[in-house]
């Protein structure tokens, strides 16, 4: 390994979140590698997912997160390392993971003319113990376009078909590829909920996308993968922790009040930083320093206008590869936070 | 939308490996129903061949007279006779050159053989449960346009209906296996449509489509006896008008099958 990242990663890592107490992991992946041609898309990659997790791979286009979705679920020929999905190999025997692995893959349509409840009845027929249709439509919301045809549904409609279609099988594992990539936000949201519902009913999942706030919102623990190699594991929280310990906050007060309030702010123990910054006041500190600075400040019958500023996983990457993270994902958010083309409006 | 209640126990050990197979008439009459669902699937698989029969009875003068000058097998047949076994090819070509490698190219295209390979069935059956239907197509296509043009017309009755059978299944399986050839590669729609076409109207004019019986000149006749759908119309030819064996072209035939099927399963793509 001739990589320059920081946290080559060989699960379990001690300090990054292992899996609980001798449960048998329900994904495991091994030092996988896949190249096309001259190519690497895939250099290094372990993870070991829990069951009942919901587990993220996160990183730009092109980290090599989906070739390693395709190496787990048996569509791919990895070139080293190993897969195991419930103990099975799907490298080995394709076959042997099907009837418990569900996958919705990025950008698989059907026939334009296939309604949404003939399209569940044809996946259902490929299992030996299906789900039942009707309440898979009910828990996805699509029983009210049950009779609609595939072209005619929006986009958040048939990601949630995508997403049913892969659980039908009554799989105890599912893989959802980049599923609200192209939704508006509100459609995004529902299907984050959507996902958590799922995992409910105690499937393990394992969420592929290139959204930070996705995998901050939905993911148990998540893997960074940047360039085929993954370059931290651990939870949102784990890793955020691990960037930076202090805490940032912002404080509005009356004019009147902020020389008294600079003055309280710079007594403070956890307090490390005070900057002003026009209407505001910039407040670093320990990681006890909100509940200590409004104790302070109430004290003084100040009770000001407080915001947090949180860190998110886009520093935890910045700080890890020493690179900003990849703009196209975040014009793609961006993007679908100016359409107005929402779900409510299609229907 | 009620609270989803936890219905499935997450520990299941009595998973049986799948045979790969389970749903598979499901598939097929699914697929089936899709394909009725398009107009112009239905028209040109099913109709089209009725509609040309019928259209150059009643549309070119003459066809419908009875022929005096012509060599033995034709004599005192009506000329729109001679255009059964052309019309049959056509259902054949039509199937096998236009619909099918399309669709095919669409499922590549649109991620449904990608998206099958995720689950227990394999993609192999929805290409199985394609020829199936194309088969019956085709079948039904052929049935028909017999039937009317019966109805309709002076048609004759096939000498040796044997013969007639043999070649048309013949020419199914040769044009058949080009088709999947075609739909073992093209990665769009538009590709396959394309070459699909590219190659169907060529074949439908070595087969007689503008030259029927013993109107085809001799050398477009001896070009044609080498391809599969030439080689299937004058087949079926022979056996309708006459009691020969038309062994070369049944020969012909065979060979493009043994030559082009394996080729395309062997290129073919399933992602």
């Amino acid at each position: 390994m001739t990589t320059a990242h920081p946290v080559p990663s060989v699960p379990p890592a001690p300090s990054t979140g292992t899996l609980p107490d001798g449960a048998a992991p329900a994904i495991e992946v091994v030092a996988l590698r896949k190249a096309y041609g001259s190519t690497v898309a895939v250099r290094d990659v372990s993870f070991a997912v829990g069951q009942g997790e919901i587990f993220g791979i996160l990183g730009p286009n092109g980290a090599g997160k989906t070739t390693t979705v395709e190496c787990l679920a048996g569509l791919r020929q990895a070139d080293a390392g190993s897969v195991r999905i419930l103990g099975r190999d799907p490298q080995k025997d394709p076959a042997s993971v099907r009837e418990l692995l569900g996958v919705q893959l990025q950008e698989a349509e059907l026939n334009e003319r296939m309604t949404v409840a003939e399209a569940m009845r044809l996946y259902a027929s490929f299992y030996e113990d299906p789900a039942d249709v009707g309440e898979l439509l009910d828990l996805l919301e699509l029983t009210p376009h049950r009779d609609r045809q595939f072209a005619k549904l929006s986009g958040g409609q048939k990601q949630r078909l995508s997403i049913a279609l892969a659980l039908v099988g009554n799989p105890q594992v599912a893989i959802l590829d980049e599923l609200t990539t192209g939704l508006d936000p509100q459609a995004r949201r529902t299907t984050w909920e959507l996902v958590e519902r799922v995992r409910d009913r105690g499937v393990t999942i394992l969420l592929v996308t290139h959204f930070m706030d996705e995998a901050e919102r939905l993911c148990d623990r998540l893997v960074i993968i940047d360039q085929g190699v993954v370059v931290a594991t651990g939870s949102p929280a784990e890793l955020i922790e691990q960037v930076d310990t202090s805490r940032v906050l912002r404080l509005r007060v009356e004019p009147h009040e902020e020389v008294g309030v600079l003055e309280v702010l710079a007594g403070l123990a956890d307090v490390q930083a005070v900057t002003r910054d026009g209407h505001e006041i910039e407040v670093t500190g320990t990681r006890r320093v909100l509940p200590a600075v409004v104790l302070a400040l109430a004290e003084q019958d100040v009770v000001p206008d407080v915001r947090t500023v949180s860190r998110s996983l886009e520093d935890v990457f910045v700080h890890v590869t020493g690179r900003t993270y990849d703009h196209t994902g975040a014009a793609d958010a961006a993007a679908a936070d100016d359409s107005n083309d929402t779900e409510g409006a299609v229907r | 939308m009620t609270t989803p209640t936890t219905t499935r126990a997450p520990a299941r050990g009595r998973r049986i490996a799948g045979t790969g197979w389970h749903g598979l008439r499901t598939l097929t009459l699914t697929e089936a129903r899709l394909l009725l669902r398009d107009p112009g699937t239905v028209f040109f698989a099913l109709l089209f061949p009725t509609v040309l029969l019928v259209g150059v009875g009643f549309a070119m003068p003459g066809m419908r007279d009875v022929v005096s000058d012509a060599p033995p097998p034709w004599e005192g047949l009506t000329a729109v006779a001679f255009y059964v076994p052309v019309v049959l090819a056509t259902a054949v070509a039509t199937v096998a050159l236009t619909t099918m490698p399309v669709y095919f190219a669409t499922f590549r295209e649109k991620g449904v053989l990608r998206r099958l390979s995720t689950t227990p069935m394999k993609p192999q059956g929805l290409i199985g449960a394609h020829l199936f239907i194309n088969l019956v197509a085709v079948v039904a296509a052929a049935l028909l346009a017999v039937l009317v043009g019966s109805l309709v017309f002076d048609l004759a009755t096939p000498v040796n209906l044997v013969v007639v059978v043999a070649a048309f299944l013949l020419g199914v399986l040769a044009m058949f296996s080009l088709g999947m050839l075609i739909a073992s590669r093209a990665d769009r729609a538009s590709t396959a449509s394309a070459i699909g076409m590219t190659l169907y109207f060529p074949m439908l004019f070595l087969a007689g489509l503008w030259t029927p019986g013993p109107l085809m000149p001799e050398v477009l006749r001896t070009i044609g006896g080498y391809t599969p759908l030439g080689a299937a119309a004058q087949a079926m030819t022979t056996g309708w008008f006459g009691d020969g064996v038309p062994a070369s072209q049944l020969v012909v035939m065979a060979v493009w099958t043994v030559v082009l099927l394996p080729l395309a399963a062997r290129l073919f793509r399933w992602s």
